[in-house]
C-alpha cells in the first residue's frame, strides 16, 4: 500500500508516463489530475481518488436499503437516497408474484434490502434474488452518512464482525448509508447501534477496530 | 500608473489581500458546504445535490444542471436591506454559474440538478468574489467532479490608482478624479479566466497591469482554500 494523501480537483496526482488515470483522474499531458476532493492512492502505477464526502454513489453490486415510494404494473420503486429512481422488477422476485398482489409482498412505506444489478441511463435496477435481501419485517433502522460506510465495515468486514460478535445481533449495511440491526432483545439493537455511531464519529482514527474493543470492555450492556 | 507607496483607507498596500480565512464543512446539513471570507465580507456555501430536478420540463438529458443562488442577507449591511432576491443578486447568481461553469463536469448528472447556495452573512464589497470561492470549495466538498478549483478576486481603480481587493470604502464611497472602478476575475487554478467583469472605465494598459495583479493574488487565495479542504478531513 502506497502512502495517500488528500487531492483538491486540478491537484496533480502523479508526473510520468507510466501512470494510468482512474476513478476520479485525468490525464493531462503526461501527469495524472484528480477531478475529485478525496484520498489519492496509487497503486500498480494506476491512481485514484477515494472520495471521502458528498452524496452516495450507486454502483453496480452494492447492498443497499431503502424505502418504497410507488407500486407500478411491473415492479416497485424504491427510494435509496440517490437522484435517480431505483426500480425492482417483478422478475428479480424470487417467488411467483400475482400482478395484483405487489403490496403482498412489499407496500408503499416499508423497507427493503436489495442488490444494484445494473446502472443504465433509464435509471438503477434492483434485485432481491439473494439471500439476505428482500423486504424488511422488524429490527433498528437508522441512517449514517454514506461515506462512513467503508469504516463501519471495516478490512474485509473485521469491524462489523467484531460488533456482530459482540451485541449478538444480525447487521446488514446499506452502501447508502442505512442500517438494518436486528436482535432478539431492544437492548442489544441499542447497544449494536450505540458502537456503529462510536465508529462513525471517530471515522478518522487509525486503529479503529482496537479503539472499538476497548469500547466494548468500558461500556459493557 | 500604480503608485507603489498608495497607502489605503485601512492601511493595507495597493497589491495587499485583506486577511482570509477559509473553513469547510460548516453546513451539517448540506451535502458540501464552506465558509470563505475577505476582511469583514464573509461567504458562506452550501452545496445540493446531484439530486433530481423538478419540475421536469427543465430537465436536460445531455447535461445536469447547475443552480446557484446569491443572497445577501438583510443584516449584512449596516442599513438593513430588504430581504428577497433582487435585480442585483438576480444578476450575482447567474454570474456565478458563469464563472463556475466551466470547471464544474456537470455533463455527468443528465436530467440531475445540482444547487448552490450562496448566503453573504456580512458584506464589504467583493462579496462575489468571496461567494464564488466559497462555491468553489463547497462543489469539491460534495464531491462533485472538476476540471479544477477557481479563485475570484477583485481589482479596483481609484483615479489613476490600481488596488487589490476592494473593500467597502473603495467600492462605494471613494469619488475622486476618475472615480471608483471594481473589476472582479475568476481564475482557474492554471490562471485562465473563467469570469471577468468591469465597472467602470480603464485603459488597454491598465487593463493587463489588473490583470497581472489578480493573478497574483490568484495564488494567494487558492493556497488558502486548498488548506482548508486538506485540512477539513483530519
Amino acid at each position: 500500500m502506497n502512502e495517500r494523501k488528500i487531492v483538491i480537483p486540478g491537484e496533480t496526482i502523479v508526473k510520468g508516463k507510466e501512470f494510468l488515470p482512474g476513478e476520479g483522474t485525468e490525464k493531462r499531458g503526461d501527469e495524472i489530475v484528480a477531478l475529485r476532493y478525496g484520498l489519492a492512492e496509487e497503486y500498480n502505477n494506476l491512481a485514484k481518488v477515494i472520495p471521502l464526502s458528498g452524496v452516495y454513489q450507486p454502483r453496480r453490486g452494492n447492498i443497499i436499503i431503502g424505502k418504497v415510494e410507488e407500486l407500478t404494473f411491473n415492479g416497485w420503486v424504491i427510494d435509496i437516497g440517490t437522484a435517480e429512481r431505483a426500480f425492482l422488477p417483478l422478475t428479480e422476485v424470487p417467488r411467483y408474484v400475482d400482478k395484483n398482489g405487489l403490496h403482498e409482498v412489499i407496500d408503499v412505506g416499508e423497507m427493503a434490502v436489495a442488490k444494484i444489478w445494473g446502472i443504465n441511463a433509464r435509471g438503477i435496477d434492483l434485485s432481491i434474488k439473494s439471500r439476505g435481501l428482500g423486504k424488511i419485517d422488524e429490527g433498528l433502522l437508522f441512517k449514517i452518512n454514506p461515506n462512513k460506510v467503508p469504516r463501519v465495515i471495516g478490512k474485509e468486514g473485521s469491524m462489523i464482525k467484531l460488533i456482530k460478535d459482540e451485541t449478538g445481533c444480525n447487521i446488514t449495511v446499506g452502501q447508502n448509508g442505512w442500517i438494518w440491526i436486528k436482535g432478539e432483545k431492544i437492548e442489544n439493537e441499542l447497544y449494536a447501534k450505540r458502537a456503529i455511531i462510536f465508529v462513525t464519529e471517530k471515522s478518522f482514527m487509525s486503529g479503529l477496530t482496537e479503539e472499538l474493543k476497548k469500547w466494548f470492555t468500558e461500556n459493557k450492556k | 500608473m500604480a503608485n507603489k507607496e498608495f497607502v489605503r483607507d485601512d492601511g493595507r498596500k495597493f497589491d495587499e489581500l485583506r486577511p482570509m480565512t477559509a473553513k469547510v464543512g460548516v453546513v451539517p446539513n448540506a451535502d458540501g458546504s464552506a465558509m470563505f471570507s475577505f476582511g469583514k465580507t464573509i461567504a458562506i456555501a452550501a452545496v445540493y445535490g446531484p439530486k433530481e430536478l423538478h419540475p421536469r420540463n427543465q430537465r436536460d438529458p445531455a447535461k445536469g444542471t447547475l443552480r446557484c443562488n446569491y443572497n445577501m442577507l438583510s443584516f449584512s449591511v449596516e442599513d438593513r436591506i430588504r430581504p428577497g432576491p433582487s435585480r442585483r443578486s438576480t444578476e450575482i447568481s447567474k454570474i456565478t454559474e458563469w464563472a463556475l461553469g466551466p470547471v464544474v463536469m456537470i455533463d455527468e448528472y443528465p436530467n440531475m440538478v445540482i444547487d448552490v447556495h450562496i448566503q453573504i452573512i456580512q458584506a464589504s464589497a467583493s462579496t462575489r468574489c468571496a461567494g464564488i470561492n466559497a462555491a468553489a470549495m463547497a462543489l469539491a466538498h460534495a464531491g462533485i467532479p472538476m476540471k479544477s478549483i477557481v479563485s475570484s478576486v477583485s481589482v479596483g481603480k481609484l483615479d489613476k490608482q490600481l488596488i487589490l481587493d476592494v473593500n467597502k470604502y473603495e467600492d462605494s464611497v471613494f469619488d475622486e478624479g476618475e472615480g471608483a472602478t471594481d473589476i472582479p476575475i475568476t481564475f482557474t487554478s492554471d490562471e485562465k479566466i473563467t469570469h471577468f467583469q468591469l465597472d467602470g472605465k480603464i485603459s488597454n494598459e491598465q487593463l493587463k497591469e489588473v490583470i497581472e495583479m489578480a493573478r497574483k493574488a490568484r495564488k494567494e487565495i487558492y493556497e488558502v482554500q486548498k488548506k482548508a479542504l486538506k485540512e477539513a478531513l483530519n
